[in-house]
């Protein structure tokens, strides 16, 4: 389990490196690091989702204005984003979802479980590529493939921040 | 002004076909999104394949979010969103973080003929009591106009031009199923293409 504030920092750098611009977000534990320096910083947007599949249909707006933008959200928000998606698989609009799991290595919530599991096969049979980062010192070159393959190759691309990364929370 | 619209449907309501374009008035004063069904046939009845604006032919429900995205990254233009109730309905949260976001250059048309036109013309939320400017309102949407008849056309046609957004026009229209038009362009990935070549000069 790594310290967010380390990796959460550095994650978001990378994104802001890349040029990303706009950060869409359905509040989350997991991305509380990379929340709180989009609100903190002039040079991005920050804004909050009632729902993720608002986020995924928001990306493909900021591609035809010529932005590059993420989704922040937990694995529970998956299911919600399926059918939205159609936008990319048949646009080929860039997108890329940072996605924080739950329901998988270590879950103490049985609630997490069912959609935990089904992320990864739900999010490639719409077309999604996933790209998992299990530690810490493989997350920037993560990130910088996944960019290059939703941004450059037009793909849509998430990155799951797995339990054995981020670690699983206590109750 | 008051524009010769005819009154039709058994809400006894304005024409679509007479409506929608009269209160868009120049299209080219915004970039567009619509919704996936009658409000895309309203915009590819008022010129088809134009290059401001994307037409969704599914993904039900993004229409106001994508219109936010593109708000978000053309700073520089005027945004509006063209969706029906059932569109609307689907995703009405989407308005909250419309307000959420702070786009002053965002505004919504939302086109009402309380029937889901695609599926058979069953009714929506919106003819059994439901208010969809009192939500926007309610969600927090700056500027908020209802327009049921000919002559509120041309004052909502300038509201959707305020400068001080966001703004939503509630535009309440007949019934009555509109004839089928003809058939639009649905290749996505095309009027991806063709919209970023013309408003920001490359692929």
């Amino acid at each position: 389990m790594s310290d967010q504030s380390v990796w959460g920092a550095e994650l978001y750098d990378t994104l802001v490196d890349g040029g990303v611009s706009i950060f869409a977000y359905v509040p989350d534990g997991g991305h509380k690091v990379m929340i709180q320096k989009s609100l903190e910083d002039d040079r991005v947007h920050s804004i909050p989702l009632t729902t993720e599949e608002e986020g995924v249909a928001l990306t493909a707006g900021a591609d035809l204005g010529g932005k590059k933008s993420v989704l922040l959200m937990q694995s529970s928000g998956t299911g919600n984003c399926i059918n939205m998606l159609s936008l990319q698989a048949n646009g080929g609009f860039p997108f890329l979802a940072i996605i924080t799991m739950r329901g998988t290595y270590g879950e103490q919530n049985p609630w997490q479980v069912p959609m935990g599991m089904a992320v990864r096969p739900c999010l490639e049979a719409i077309g999604v590529h996933v790209l998992e980062v299990e530690r810490e010192d493989e997350l920037k070159d993560v990130t910088n493939a996944a960019m290059n393959l939703a941004f450059r190759s037009d793909r849509a691309v998430a990155i799951l921040l797995t339990q054995k990364f981020i670690g699983a929370k206590a109750f | 002004m008051t524009e010769t619209i005819e009154i039709t449907g058994s809400n006894q309501r304005m024409d679509r076909a007479q409506a929608v374009p009269a209160i868009v008035g120049n299209h080219r004063d915004f970039l567009i999104v619509t919704g996936l069904a009658g409000t895309a046939q309203d915009m590819y009845a008022i010129e088809p394949d134009a290059d401001n604006c994307f037409l969704l032919g599914g993904a039900m429900g993004a229409s106001v979010s994508m219109g936010l995205g593109l708000a978000l990254a053309r700073p520089d233009k005027h945004i509006l969103v063209m969706c029906g109730d059932g569109e609307l309905l689907m995703n009405v949260g989407a308005l909250a973080t419309v307000m959420a976001s702070g786009v002053t250059n965002m505004s919504i048309l939302c086109v009402d003929n309380e029937r889901y036109g695609e599926t058979g013309n069953q009714i929506t939320h919106t003819s059994m009591g439901t208010d969809l400017a009192l939500t926007a309102k309610g969600l927090g949407i700056k500027n908020v106009m209802t327009v049921t008849a000919p002559d509120e056309i041309e004052a909502g046609r300038k509201e959707l031009r305020r400068a001080d957004g966001p703004t939503f026009v509630y535009l309440k229209i007949s019934d009555a199923k509109p004839p089928k038009m003809s058939s639009r362009n649905f290749n996505a990935a095309d009027r991806r293409i063709a919209f970023r070549r013309a408003q920001l000069g490359h692929l």
